[in-house]
């Protein structure tokens, strides 16, 4: 809150414009709500992480090492030798402005330096100072001292973004400012000043095998809730098993979607889908986890995490891995784990057991898409459905960053959303498909005490939802990513209020008939199907 | 002549002007932002603050269409209540109009003697910074609300399966009697 106000303020006129100054001349305000509380240190020593130790963002002092300096720009320049993208990126930019206003964090906050082009300067302007020889001119040349403003600058800003790349569609040069924030990160990692919402994931991953922790019985009897809810709404008990050993397929999804609402309801549309088929799968305990918070902090990491997948479908003797709605969790499968983590030559190129159909695109990671599994199945005809038990719903589908730009996926989910409903509408072209705004909440920053800047990095994405609500009367925004579902909900409730979120196959376990069934009278949440709303009152 | 006709007249000229007022509440680059880019969805901060102000001057210069006026009074402030701005800057540019109609009609309210009715029309301004107050505080409350509910239900299976966490049963007696 503001400080009592001075008689100059209460005499002089009413002007809110701030003052014009050059971007290396504006100090940081740190705002409540923009940014996260710092990295406990029992976390990062979990995970070998250098420099834990007890430390405040908001304090002055944030006790990094006496070498910190050193420490940073010695990572650097070993980033510098390893990622030729980096040194490329670091040199190539020509500050054309084209990704300037294409951030939704700028569009949103308002904020310049959340301009790509200006949070990518933030860390070239060192990368000038200190790895080129026109640096050597200083502040004329663009370079500037790191000092312990400038890299407490980078750090706000490098969490004011997600990852999610949109900016490097509209780059002329093709530079991906997302990996630029991806190595701001990494140098950040180095002095121990990861994020708490990021560490404590990470540690629980590295010694679980996810996000919260949770251990192989908790996550079972979380199955058995699910279970009885299915049983109760179809009548039909499924019975999953758990790390069997000589399954063809080991399934691997995000673990939000074991206990969170509403990805629970999305978890049970695969469970249906898998139970109906007679598919031969299995889940695990182990490789628990789809999404990969070791992809927000550094390489090394995020292949450490990875490898826990590989390890467990070689360990149960699987032929494929068959992976669920999740954003980035497919775009370390499908961009890095070959390389990071492969060739998983124990495995065999997938192939659907219903339709035969080869997934020539996962030939080499050997992990099948489940949007891509389920639109093959229904366009072989290999699923009974009824769109009309989703007729109480308008549709709209929210294209993820990582599975859109990251990976390609645009139509499978749209082929599987328009046979299971009847009401779909798309929002505008420039808010889906490659150029999909980001939920803003991505890559880590889905904290709870960044809820402002997650609100209005959301807001472009809320817009467009707002637009085709009044046009459409649209009433669910469908993704397939778990991070959207656990984000997307208090974004709308603040924008737009009344649209529901929901993950694909949630709509799809909604219209599957299942062999055996009872006459269906609620959707997966329990909630009365279209033309059902009186049955319960007559009971 | 009556200020109410004037306002209308001069709507495009003094909707530039408070929209350039409220451009200037954010950073240069920001604000030409603001100003030039002119796609709804590619920049929905200022499409929502265009419209808004648009509509609010046809209402005060007209039918003064309450529940028109508050949809897009709220519409600005709940972009402004989480933005980078004290409460008196998130709701303060309304009073920026006070300026614009002051600066825009000066000649014609000295002329035609239009200051009773200049009176009345500030007056409807400052109610409607009432208004954004109100809406501000709500915005506030709500983001408030959202995060307490958000951590609740990233857990909530979880915590009811622990049986550390149960939904309200309005049937239930108090233990204590109460």
């Amino acid at each position: 809150m503001a400080d009592k106000p001075k008689p100059n303020d209460l005499l002089s006129e009413i002007n809110y414009t701030p003052p014009s100054r050059k971007w290396m001349d504006t100090p940081v305000e740190w705002k409540k709500g923009y940014y996260c509380y710092g990295a406990k240190p029992k976390n990062l020593d979990y995970i070998g992480f250098p420099n834990g130790r007890e430390w405040n963002v908001t304090e002055q002092d944030w006790k990094l090492v006496d070498n910190w300096k050193e420490i940073f720009l010695e990572g650097m320049e070993n980033l510098l030798k390893k990622f030729r993208s980096f040194r490329l990126f670091m040199d190539i930019c020509v500050r054309c402005g084209a990704c300037a206003d294409k951030c939704h964090f700028f569009i949103g906050t308002g904020d310049p330096k959340n301009m790509p082009v200006l949070r990518a300067e933030l860390l070239r302007s060192i990368y000038r100072r200190y790895f080129t020889i026109a640096g050597k001119l200083g502040r004329i040349a663009g370079a500037r001292d790191l000092t312990e403003d400038v890299f407490k600058e980078l750090w706000y800003y490098f969490y004011q973004c997600t990852e999610c790349r949109r900016c490097s569609v509209f780059c002329p040069y093709g530079i991906d400012t997302a990996e630029i924030t991806m190595m701001g990160r990494e140098l950040i990692n180095l002095l121990g000043c990861c994020t708490d919402w990021i560490s404590g994931p990470l540690a629980n991953c590295y010694r679980t095998g996810n996000h919260l922790g949770l251990q192989p019985h908790t996550i079972k009897s979380n199955f058995e809730y699910m279970l009885d809810d299915l049983e109760e709404h179809t009548g039909v008990r499924v019975e999953p098993t758990f790390n069997r050993k000589g399954a063809e397929i080991l399934f691997v999804t995000p673990s939000a979607d074991f206990f969170a609402e509403p990805g629970v309801f999305t978890c049970m549309g695969y469970l249906l889908l898998f139970h109906q088929l007679g598919l031969d799968y299995t889940w695990s305990t182990y490789a628990s986890e789809g999404g990969n918070f070791g992809f927000f902090t550094s390489n090394e990491m995020m292949k450490r995490l990875n490898s826990k997948i590989y390890a467990e479908a070689k360990r149960l003797g699987v032929k494929w891995i068959l992976g669920g709605e999740c954003g980035h969790m497919w775009r370390v499968l499908h961009q890095y784990m070959d390389t990071m983590n492969g060739p998983a030559d124990f495995l065999e190129e997938p192939v659907s057991p219903f339709t035969g159909t080869k997934f020539e695109n996962a030939k080499s990671t050997k992990m099948v898409h489940i949007t891509e599994f389920t639109a093959d199945l229904i366009r072989h005809g290999k699923l009974k459905l009824d769109p009309k038990r989703n007729d109480n719903h308008t549709v709209t589908f929210h294209d993820s960053c990582n599975t859109s730009r990251g990976m390609g996926i645009f139509e499978e989910p749209r082929y599987i959303l328009n046979s299971v409903c009847n009401h779909f509408h798309e929002m505008p072209d420039n808010t889906i498909r490659e150029q999909t705004f980001c939920c803003g909440s991505g890559s880590g920053l889905n904290a709870g005490e960044i809820e402002e800047l997650r609100m209005l990095g959301g807001y472009p994405r809320a817009n467009a939802v707002k637009y085709v609500k009044e046009k459409h009367g649209v009433n669910m925004l469908s993704c397939i990513c778990a991070i959207d579902r656990a984000v997307l909900p208090p974004l709308i409730d603040y924008w737009v209020s009344d649209v529901g979120v929901c993950g694909v196959h949630e709509l799809l376990g909604n219209a599957l008939i299942m062999d055996g069934e009872k006459e269906r009278e609620n959707d997966l949440r329990g909630e009365p199907l279209p033309g059902m709303e009186d049955k319960g009152e007559e009971e | 002549m009556k200020i109410s006709l004037l306002l209308s007249e001069k709507k495009h000229e003094i909707a530039k002007t408070w929209f350039d007022l409220i451009a200037g509440t954010y950073p240069q680059d920001t604000a030409n932002f603001l100003k030039t880019q002119k796609n709804r969805f590619g920049n929905p901060v200022g499409y929502t603050i265009s419209e808004g102000i648009d509509v609010i001057l046809a209402e005060l210069s007209g039918e003064m269409d309450v529940a028109r006026v508050s949809r897009h009074l709220d519409n600005i402030i709940r972009i402004r209540a989480i933005q980078d701005f004290t409460p008196s800057q998130a709701v303060g540019f309304i009073f920026l109009l006070k300026q614009v109609i002051r600066k825009e009609l000066a000649d014609e309210i000295r002329e035609h003697q239009l200051c009773d009715e200049l009176l009345k029309i500030e007056s409807h301004i400052d109610q409607l910074a009432n208004v954004s107050f109100d809406m501000y505080m709500a915005c506030r409350e709500k983001m408030y609300k959202l995060r307490a509910n958000e951590l609740r239900n990233r857990t909530s299976r979880i915590l009811k399966m622990s049986n550390m966490f149960k939904e309200t049963d309005v049937e239930e007696k108090d233990p204590a009697g109460f």
